[in-house]
């Protein structure tokens, strides 16, 4: 191939690539937008610091305080149950069980399976197992179903993070006569960073789905005081005012989006944080 | 050989994934000396090197039989404790592991996890390890900085006085300064050969002058069986086979 078709070819996909680069970022650009410049008309001190009084629905007063509340209870609950079943998870499966043993490759298909399933089989499953159980939609059955959401999103994020710690690190602690488990301690310590990475998918993750809490954690106009009771959460009150035909409704949808949108911002800015605070001793 | 050998290899055969990899071994290594496994790549010598210290453990589909005897104990026996076993090692990998903390808790790793909890004491260790290697000079201080900032002859350095602070009888090199430069590969040469007044060193290297400058002994591994055990200027100058003498001159690699 001549040169000048070789340098054709590469300005063709260098195109290519910044084109797919500016089409993503103003896409972030453009919801962004469309957020702040419908929602922040009506995002007031009350939206943030009240629940939703009566005729709230029809464009009265009151806030989606219930919402905020609702999303953070049930996400922070499920990131804290899911990194509880999470860790132990990948810990075993990287690091008591042997190199290339028959068990662990069966376990990271079962999640990788787990991870493809779209969020309502998730909440449909919790709903059967609630049934079952005669507990009624609240606050803890929606933490559970979000938890069986993101375990496979944080054991596989856990793992890939694993994978970047050479073996030697973990064979270097047990040649000095460590245990399984304090050699698992020094891998902890290495891939700290990256578990900030998993909480922030993790979290992102759950206190945006909708699919998942719809039947399990239900809605309600009160910050629930208990576990066993019907929590409202912030994609629902989105749902629920966007489909109002009044547009004073409407616009509080959008800044209740806003809202949203502004804690998983605090929770990536954060996380990044801490884990480049605590990325000082890494290879 | 009049010395006590602290190390005795009998019968020992290791299949990894159905391939027989290492076959019948038997050796005794001399204690208080400098042993150097040579071989091909992939001829096993890593292999027998980690059949040592146990770390084929770690990997699935593996199966041992025959036995290693370090101290007159068989570390393949079913009650064989594991981590007694390794703290009678220290390991010295291709490249340097820094554990992701300060050149400090590096090397106080070790004791700490063997019940060490005064401070003095660990700090004594510390510097009396981090002075054999050569390194308390150079780190003094920054002893609580992050290990990772070291220079890589240094970090290499460092793993070799985390070892040492566990007070190992035996020290295994694998390929311990294949990604070092020349003064600090030296630097380490000159610690094995310090060292091996205390301790019984076992190198795996492939480089054949590396060998010769620092070994007392070398064992010749060929497709996964012993071909030629002897002192270093037998088996390099005057090999007794056919085989050693090939690859002493570079015709099989």
């Amino acid at each position: 191939m001549g040169i000048r078709k070789r340098k054709a070819e590469e300005w063709v996909f260098k195109a290519l690539m910044v084109a797919a680069c500016l089409v993503v970022s103003s896409s972030l650009f453009l919801i962004v937008g469309t957020i702040v410049v419908k929602g922040v008309p009506y995002l007031t001190w009350d939206m943030v610091t009240q629940v939703p009084q009566g005729g709230f629905y029809i464009g009265k007063e009151g806030g989606v305080l219930n919402a905020i509340i609702g999303s953070l209870y049930l996400a922070g609950g499920a990131t804290v149950l899911g990194l509880l079943v999470s860790i132990p998870i990948s810990i075993y499966l990287n690091i008591y069980l042997k190199h290339g043993s028959l068990l662990g490759k069966s376990a990271k298909l079962a999640y990788d399976v787990l991870f493809g399933i779209p969020s309502i089989v998730y909440g449909a499953f919790a709903f059967s197992i609630m049934i079952w159980l005669g507990v009624r939609a609240s606050l803890l059955g929606g933490i559970i179903a979000v938890t069986l959401l993101i375990i496979p999103i944080l054991v596989r994020t856990l793992d890939e993070v694993i994978a970047t710690v050479p073996r030697e690190l973990k064979h270097a602690a047990l040649s000095l006569g460590a245990t399984r488990w304090e050699a698992a301690k020094v891998v902890l310590k290495q891939i700290k960073p990256g578990i900030y990475t998993a909480v922030l998918l993790a979290f992102g993750r759950g206190i945006g789905d909708v699919a998942a809490v719809l039947f399990t954690a239900g809605f309600s106009d009160n910050i629930p005081k208990y576990i066993d009771e019907p929590a409202a959460t912030l994609p629902l009150a989105i749902f629920f005012q966007l489909s109002s035909p009044i547009p004073e409704v409407q616009g509080r949808a959008y800044a209740s989006a806003l809202i949203l949108t502004i804690i998983i911002l605090v929770i990536v800015v954060v996380s990044h944080f801490l884990s480049a605070k605590h990325s000082k001793h890494n290879l | 050989m009049t010395q006590h050998p602290l190390i005795s290899v009998k019968n020992l055969n290791v299949h990894i994934d159905g391939h027989h990899i290492l076959k019948d071994i038997n050796i005794n290594i001399p204690d208080k000396s400098v042993t150097s496994i040579i071989g091909p790549s992939g001829c096993g010598k890593t292999t027998l090197l980690k059949t040592f210290n146990r770390l084929l453990d770690d990997t699935a589909n593996v199966s041992v039989t025959g036995s290693v005897l370090v101290d007159d104990e068989d570390i393949y026996a079913p009650h064989a404790e594991v981590t007694h076993i390794r703290q009678k090692m220290g390991l010295l990998s291709q490249r340097p592991y820094p554990l992701p903390m300060s050149i400090f808790d590096n090397v106080a790793y070790g004791p700490r996890i063997h019940g060490i909890r005064k401070k003095s004491e660990l700090e004594a260790i510390v510097e009396k390890q981090l002075k054999d290697t050569g390194l308390w000079e150079e780190v003094k201080d920054r002893l609580h900085s992050p290990a990772a900032k070291l220079s890589i002859g240094q970090q290499q350095r460092l793993c070799l006085a985390r070892g040492l602070a566990v007070e190992p009888e035996i020290i295994l090199g694998d390929e311990s300064t294949s990604a070092l430069d020349p003064v600090s590969t030296h630097k380490i040469e000159d610690l094995f050969v310090r060292l091996k007044e205390k301790y019984t060193i076992v190198l795996v290297t492939h480089i054949l002058r590396q060998a010769r400058r620092i070994s007392d002994y070398i064992i010749f591994v060929y497709m996964g069986e012993i071909i030629e055990f002897g002192p270093t200027d037998e088996v390099l100058l005057n090999p007794k086979e056919e085989l050693t003498r090939q690859y002493v001159k570079g015709f099989i690699s």
